[in-house]
């Protein structure tokens, strides 16, 4: 199930996954997690801006448990060492802590690809931004549903 | 020592940009669980993860507790010489654990 | 109602048909449960690099091999190479100990193992050496058929795990044949209702963010319909899983299994 993409850059996933997550103590409320993912970008850029393009934040549509959900961030960029990615960063909007990961990458990367799994808390949407090696930010958005397992079990 | 996969092709050509799987076991407590009579169970994570090729930093990674119990890393590095790559994972607790792996570059 | 009942008449006629008809060449409906997963979680499982659960593997490879107990004895002392000496022994699981006068699963035996032949200690359920041990017997059989052994001595305990599968427990007052035979492929909540297959366990699963065995599972749903929960070892578990291995007989072995 694939909408379009809206103009400000972000593309929307529907996702069903049992977050399984009963025992989470804390979980951000609406308002306000949106500001502080911004603010957590704006720290990691020094302020810049974190132009949406050249990133792909790649999270499948469908997803069983937020307890892990594979993600694949990549960014086309030539990887010489005159033009490379330097780093990547990811981060959440409703998760207790806003980073994710933050990955160092640079020409000996060859290519500009990291794969790994996460922990969602809920619905939320995920920020992925490359610092290139000419100090510029890029970045990709997407929004995830997180639906809650049916059972709740109470015996692991 | 925890439990550690890492998957390097063991030969290729030079220049060759190759992928790194890397897979360890460790529960990535994220501090914002509670055990079954409501006490919060202690943050213990791995927070930095590193890979070296010969000595030299061709990736690293900074983790958080939104990273999933058993992290798994894939990324690639260019297959510039025949060496030695290692691994290190290194987290709350002291925690600290490198593996290697050869590879050949004709 | 009657539709109800028509419906789960026709669907145990279907299980009951696909059992016997393999012989005779019709449509084995009968899937495993990483068919009704999404397709990133089927990749993990088929990605020995990416499973988990070979990290369980890899441990019960190097205990295997690993002296322990007052006997001092490995498991490769008597038994050798695992890859040919446990070769479809998880496929035949449980099987009856003539000791225990009971039949016993794949984790109880790796304990009882440990604790007659090593003079170890025991190997508490759920316990990372067991389950270790547990996920190397049971990869040994993986693709083989699921081949529950014809013992006489089995089949009274088969049976009454046959009645527990079809009696309603719980606050919820639900039997497992309720969700996993008659609505299997259909939705509790966001969750696809798997059929009850045994072929992936042990498993490394999602909820749990670890591995653990057949009988951590079924305890799992039984607090899922809100019923008394069987200790760990209780014959009733046992009987299930006899019972759901011979539902399961000629499925493949996909252990160690990923499930959500």
């Amino acid at each position: 199930m694939r909408a379009p993409s809206r103009s400000d850059g972000t593309r929307r996933r529907l996702l069903v996954a049992g977050a399984g997550l009963g025992a989470w103590l804390v979980v951000r409320p609406a308002a306000g997690a949106s500001e502080d993912l911004a603010a957590a970008i704006r720290a990691y850029t020094g302020g810049a801006d974190a132009r949406p393009g050249r990133v792909r934040l790649d999270v499948p549509k469908l997803v069983d448990n937020g307890n892990s959900v594979p993600l694949t961030v990549s960014v086309d960029s030539p990887m010489t060492p005159s033009d490379h990615v330097a780093a990547i960063a990811i981060f959440n909007e409703r998760n207790p802590e806003r980073d994710v990961a933050r990955f160092a990458l640079g020409p000996r990367s060859g290519l500009a690809r990291v794969s790994t799994r996460i922990r969602l808390a809920t619905s939320q949407r995920l920020v992925a931004v490359a610092r290139t090696s000419d100090g510029a930010h890029w970045s990709d958005a997407i929004d995830v549903v997180v639906v809650l397992a049916a059972c709740i079990e109470g015996e692991s | 020592m925890a439990r550690a996969i890492v998957s390097v092709p063991p030969a290729a050509k030079r220049g060759d940009v190759i992928e790194i799987r890397t897979l360890i076991a460790h529960p990535m407590e994220t501090g914002f669980r509670a055990d079954p009579e409501g006490r919060r169970v202690p943050r213990d994570l791995i927070r930095r993860f590193t890979c070296r090729y010969n000595g030299e930093v061709v990736f690293a990674a900074e983790l958080f507790p939104a990273a999933a119990a058993n992290p798994s890393l894939v990324f690639h590095t260019i297959a510039v010489e025949s060496g030695t790559l290692a691994f290190t994972w290194e987290g709350d607790n002291g925690f600290a654990q490198t593996e290697t792996a050869a590879i050949r570059v004709t | 109602m009657s539709a109800r009942r028509t419906a789960l008449a026709a669907t145990a006629f279907a299980v009951a048909g696909a059992c016997a008809s393999f012989a005779s060449g019709q449509a084995d409906t009968r899937r495993s449960g990483a068919e009704f997963m999404s397709p990133a979680t089927q990749a993990i499982e088929r990605d020995d690099t990416q499973n988990p659960a070979m990290l369980w593997v890899a441990d019960g490879e190097a205990l295997w091999i690993r002296k322990a107990g007052r006997a001092g004895r490995a498991c490769v002392d008597c038994h050798g190479d695992a890859r040919i000496s446990m070769r479809g022994v998880a496929a035949r699981y449980p099987a009856f100990d003539a000791v225990a006068g009971r039949p016993v699963d794949l984790g109880q035996r790796v304990d009882l193992c440990a604790q007659r032949h090593q003079q170890a200690e025991s190997l508490p359920p759920e316990s990372g050496p067991r389950l270790a041990l547990e996920s190397y017997v049971a990869l040994q059989s993986r693709g083989m058929p699921i081949a529950p052994p014809a013992d006489p001595r089995l089949d009274a305990w088969r049976d009454r795990g046959d009645a527990l599968y079809r009696q309603r427990i719980g606050l919820l007052d639900l039997a497992c044949e309720q969700c996993h035979d008659a609505l299997s492929g259909r939705r509790l909540g966001g969750s696809v209702i798997p059929q009850a297959h045994p072929t992936g366990y042990p498993i490394y699963r999602l909820e749990w963010q670890t591995m653990g065995s057949l009988q951590r599972r079924l305890r799992s749903c039984m607090s899922g319909v809100r019923a008394e929960v069987p200790p760990y070892g209780a014959p009733e578990l046992v009987e299930l899983e006899l019972h759901l291995m011979s539902r399961a007989a000629g499925m493949a072995v996909d252990a160690p299994g990923v499930r959500p």
